[in-house]
């Protein structure tokens, strides 16, 4: 079994390095991700919401459902730590 | 066993660094709009002073200042901050997290989302600043062997 997973290992990894060669080169500017989203954001930011800074602007506005995500996570990471961890006082035991 | 070790210098540069923590701190959130920064930043940074002190002051005389139970309403609170502002603008007719509606006196959606955005980078500070505080709280424990001790027997 254990020879099956490496074979299997070995045969999904040949598979993903001979797709790699098929992904646009690093900073292209004409393949697909910078071409559609990417300028629309770099131009339309500054006069959409007067916000000089594009990395606040992706993170916060058009992506702000995103931000809402990562925030709850951390929340949720707090609360996971304060269940676990957190020495109640209980008067009933 | 850790030992408890005062020195006045370590406690008083802690306690004369702290202040300065807290306003860049703020300084970060508010002028992440224009430079690198933000709320996530901004609250570590905060949550990072809170910790300074906890080290060099000892846990129970943080907590008097600010007690866990206040932490975790800030932690709720950050989260809720962005929510509610989602929310509103929903109830106001645009899409969840649309700033543009907000009603802000004189100000053009442009400017709307501006502030909009503000508000939620100061939710994500609260919310970050208070989760980090807690859960550097939670496993610190007690600095009192014996109501640790006293607090596993009861669990």
């Amino acid at each position: 079994l254990k020879v099956f997973a490496l074979i299997a290992s070995i045969m999904m990894g040949a598979l993903l390095i001979y797709s790699t060669a098929d992904m646009p080169s690093w900073g292209d500017p004409d393949s697909p991700a910078s071409r559609h989203v990417s300028p629309r954001y770099i131009e339309k930011s500054m006069e959409e919401t007067e916000v000089p800074n594009l990395v606040t602007s992706v993170l916060a506005d058009y992506r702000g459902y995103d931000t809402l995500g990562e925030t709850t996570v951390i929340f949720s990471a707090g609360m996971a730590v304060i269940l676990l961890l957190r020495r109640r006082r209980r008067d009933d035991s | 066993m850790i030992v408890e070790y005062r020195s006045v210098i370590v406690a008083t540069i802690c306690r004369v660094l702290a202040p300065f923590l807290q306003i860049y701190s703020l300084y970060v959130i508010m002028h992440g709009h224009s430079s690198p920064g933000g709320g996530f930043q901004g609250g570590v940074i905060m949550g990072a002073s809170f910790i300074l002190l906890v080290i060099a002051l000892g846990r129970e005389e943080v907590l008097q200042r600010m007690s866990e139970r206040a932490n975790d309403i800030f932690a709720s609170l950050g989260v809720f901050i962005y929510a509610a502002i989602g929310l509103t603008c929903l109830l106001l007719g645009a899409n969840y997290l649309d700033y543009s509606i907000l009603p802000f006196p004189g100000a053009s959606p442009e400017k709307a989302r501006y502030l909009g955005m503000l508000g939620i980078e100061i939710g994500v500070g609260i919310a970050v600043m208070a989760i980090m505080v807690s859960i550097f709280l939670n496993l610190l424990g007690s600095e009192n062997p014996s109501e640790e001790a006293d607090g596993i027997h009861r669990q």
